[in-house]
């Protein structure tokens, strides 16, 4: 018995097997993101004990540690509102493009860059102000909640109380900036999402897939960003290098084939589903052999705005400008409660849990600018083009949501047309409901030509949809694309089984059978027939 | 007359077992052709995989034993009374002439069957069973067949066969109730024995 329980080489192997087989037949889970302690409390800085009579002053005191900080923010995008595309060439970024929302920013500065990652920009025929201590560090790094950039402030804080929305009655406080300056920290989904979710002017309105209820949802409207989950921040996968943030809408990864990021190997960016589940994620090899030609996200976004908020589909810009019999402007809700109609900014639809278009894509929008031509006389007008081929090796099969409406065009000119909605002065259309005036105030403040000539053209924009990703078992089924009513109806260059099918094929193959068929019933009557006879 | 074993105990196992492949196979795979809805296209899929992996191997086995027992003799065509034969099926059957073809158990198919059994082997079953593989495997194509050939084809060539399949098993099913009875022929295929005008054999 002695020599049995001595430890036999090959006993072990079995137990340790054993062991191994345990271990990855339990199922793993998905736990919360652990994060490292931080090496400094801010609450133990002189220089964070404030008084500060602005935000300016807080952001002086970070550089005093954090020197290159401030050199950092204002080479990247989310600073100069700058985006040249390597493949199109074309010089994008908020600065440039129109959208079919409020149009440009430029001309309703104070509302448009109360998002800018800094302070005082209130005209942006010039370039961002160039002081270092204009940087915003705060609205990255609160981690109170308080820091809030008041909308219509060009950036900061309001440091006297003021009533947000007008006429709400509702009263803003200033915030408390030492308690704030001795809290930040590393940057969170509601750090982020103070702008990106209110997108377009309100919560959820611009993209489908980034709004409020992502501060912290469940495990089936967001999987990665839940507390429940894997409580990502927004960088956990929009990776950064000296703040400057990886992923981007204007030049999309729409097929990352690096796979799962490894330093020293990789690109460090995470931002693609790529970086963390490699190109091979399924148990099921069958649908590992559908990545090649769909993104992740087609399948495993099944619908956007899930959270409860709901997200502008369809804006009318034409219609806008009417009041009632009291000359006050007029506000209407459709069923759901979303208004559908202001006369400030004309006809809504909204959607929620909203079924995606989808389209191949490249990864490689092209715009269509303000000062570009177009063909008035074949609407709608596509404010970005995506690009992407079916035979394309680079192109997957992508969701978007398809933003529509109407919006103000230059009919001698031919092109779109700055809108100055937002402003003190009374030009802005909503101070004075009044289009010809408002577009030519846009014209002049802006340098863009306006001939005086205008109507309201059809348009579309298609915005890449990426974020509310579910559990997986809440992935499109397969029969959502391979069936007769695919979702992937009229997309064109693949064969996809249960949904494409050679018409000519299947008539005469089912003709050939009923023929068969009648073949065997007339043999067989026949047969009944002749035999009766016989027996009578 | 005499009981003779005329399908041995694999020949039935593997005619109703390849049987019933084959049913689960049209079943599902005109699902997944889009002309119906039952299981769900990811099931139907799964079974259709699972069906026609068994049928393959059900096939390798087969061949082997065709191979080895010299079976695949039943299977070589002649002319010889294949218009007999057919003259039977569309006139004689009727008139109440006997069937002309004597049945042994060296050669138990009929000019006609022979011919019908060997497009069966030789031409649908391959080409279903080729397309099929090429469907399967279609995103493991080497470079060379991915630019000489696309998945639309492919999906058109197995689907092709698989109604040359569906008209050949209606015609079958249809020609085994032609017996002196309405069971007569199927019965051997299910107990193995068949009275014949030859001396009993041990199985």
């Amino acid at each position: 018995m002695a020599k049995l329980n001595k430890t036999h080489p090959a006993r072990f192997l079995v137990i340790s097997a054993l062991a191994a087989l345990l271990m990855f037949t339990g199922n793993p889970g998905m736990a919360a993101i652990e994060r490292s302690p931080a090496t400094a409390d801010h609450t133990k800085f002189k220089a964070l004990k404030g008084p500060f009579e602005t935000a300016s002053q807080v952001t002086e005191a970070c550089l005093e540690c954090h020197t290159e900080a401030a050199g950092q923010i204002k080479a990247t995008t989310h600073w100069t509102w700058l985006y040249q595309h390597k493949e199109t060439g074309q010089t994008l970024g908020k600065n440039k493009v129109i959208n079919s929302f409020c149009g440009m920013a430029v001309t309703n500065e104070p509302r448009c860059t109360s998002c800018h990652v800094g302070y005082g920009w209130k005209d942006m025929n010039e370039p961002p102000p160039e002081a270092d201590s204009a940087v915003d560090c705060l609205v990255c790094h609160d981690t109170t909640g308080d820091y809030w950039k008041f909308p219509t402030l060009a950036g900061g804080p309001t440091y006297i109380p003021r009533e947000w929305p007008k006429g709400s009655g509702k009263m803003v406080q200033p915030p408390d900036l030492p308690n704030i300056a001795q809290n930040v920290g590393a940057t969170g989904r509601a750090n982020c999402g103070s702008c990106h979710f209110y997108g377009g002017g309100g919560d959820g309105v611009k993209h489908g897939d980034l709004d409020s209820s992502l501060v912290s949802p469940d495990r089936s409207l967001d999987v990665h960003m839940s507390p429940d989950g894997a409580n990502f921040s927004c960088s956990d996968c929009h990776s950064t290098w000296g703040h400057s943030v990886s992923g981007s809408r204007y030049q999309v990864n729409a097929k990352d084939t690096l796979g799962i990021d490894i330093p020293g190997h990789t690109d460090l960016s995470r931002a693609s589903c790529e970086s963390c589940h490699g190109p091979a994620p399924h148990e099921k090899e069958k649908l590992n052999d559908h990545v090649n030609k769909v993104a992740c996200q087609t399948c495993h976004v099944p619908a956007f705005a899930r959270g409860g908020v709901p997200t502008k589909m369809w804006w009318d810009w034409s219609t806008a400008g009417e009041l009632d019999e009291n000359s006050k402007p007029i506000a209407t809700y459709d069923a759901d409660g979303h208004v559908s109609y202001l006369s400030e900014k004309g006809d809504f639809r909204h959607g929620e849990n909203v079924v995606p278009y989808y389209a191949w894509f490249d990864g490689t929008v092209e715009y269509t600018m303000v000062e570009d031509q177009f063909d008035i006389d074949n609407p709608p007008l596509e404010i970005n083009r995506l690009d992407g081929e079916p035979n394309d090796p680079g192109s997957r099969i992508w969701p978007f949501k398809l933003m529509q409406g109407k919006q103000p065009f230059d009919t001698e000119y031919k092109t779109l047309l700055a809108t100055h909605v937002f402003g003190a002065d009374d030009s802005s259309l909503w101070s004075n409901y009044n289009w010809p005036k408002a577009l030519k105030f846009a014209s002049e403040k802006s340098g863009l030509p306006f001939s005086g000539n205008f109507d309201f053209i059809e348009t579309r924009m298609y915005w890449p949809i990426t974020h509310m990703v579910p559990t997986a078992d809440q992935a499109l089924r397969c029969s959502a694309c391979h069936t007769a009513e695919s979702r992937l109806a009229g997309l064109g260059g693949i064969y996809m089984p249960g949904h494409s099918s050679n018409v000519w094929l299947d008539r005469i193959g089912w003709l050939v059978v009923a023929l068969t068929l009648a073949g065997v019933v007339l043999h067989a009557l026949a047969r009944v027939v002749f035999s009766k006879r016989k027996q009578s | 007359m005499n009981r003779v074993m005329i399908f041995k105990r694999f020949e039935r196992f593997w005619h109703w077992f390849q049987a019933l492949l084959i049913f689960s196979l049209l079943i599902t795979g005109f699902e997944i052709h889009g002309s119906y809805s039952l299981l769900g296209f990811g099931d139907a899929t799964r079974l259709h995989t699972i069906a026609a992996w068994s049928l393959i191997v059900l096939w390798l086995f087969a061949i082997f034993w065709h191979i080895t027992t010299g079976e695949w003799r039943q299977y070589v065509p002649t002319r010889d009374g294949l218009f007999a034969v057919m003259h039977y099926y569309l006139i004689g059957t009727f008139t109440g002439a006997k069937h002309p073809y004597r049945k042994t158990s060296k050669a138990k198919h009929n000019p006609l069957q022979r011919l019908a059994y060997l497009f069966f082997k030789l031409v649908i079953s391959p080409i279903i069973w080729v397309s099929g593989l090429l469907y399967l495997f279609y995103n493991d194509w080497p470079a060379v067949l991915a630019g000489a050939l696309n998945l639309e084809t492919v999906a058109l060539v197995h689907t092709a066969a698989a109604f040359a399949m569906l008209v050949f098993i209606i015609a079958h099913v249809y020609m085994t109730t032609m017996g002196h009875t309405l069971t007569s022929h199927i019965k051997p295929m299910v107990t193995g024995y068949e009275e014949l005008d030859e001396p009993a054999k041990k199985p």
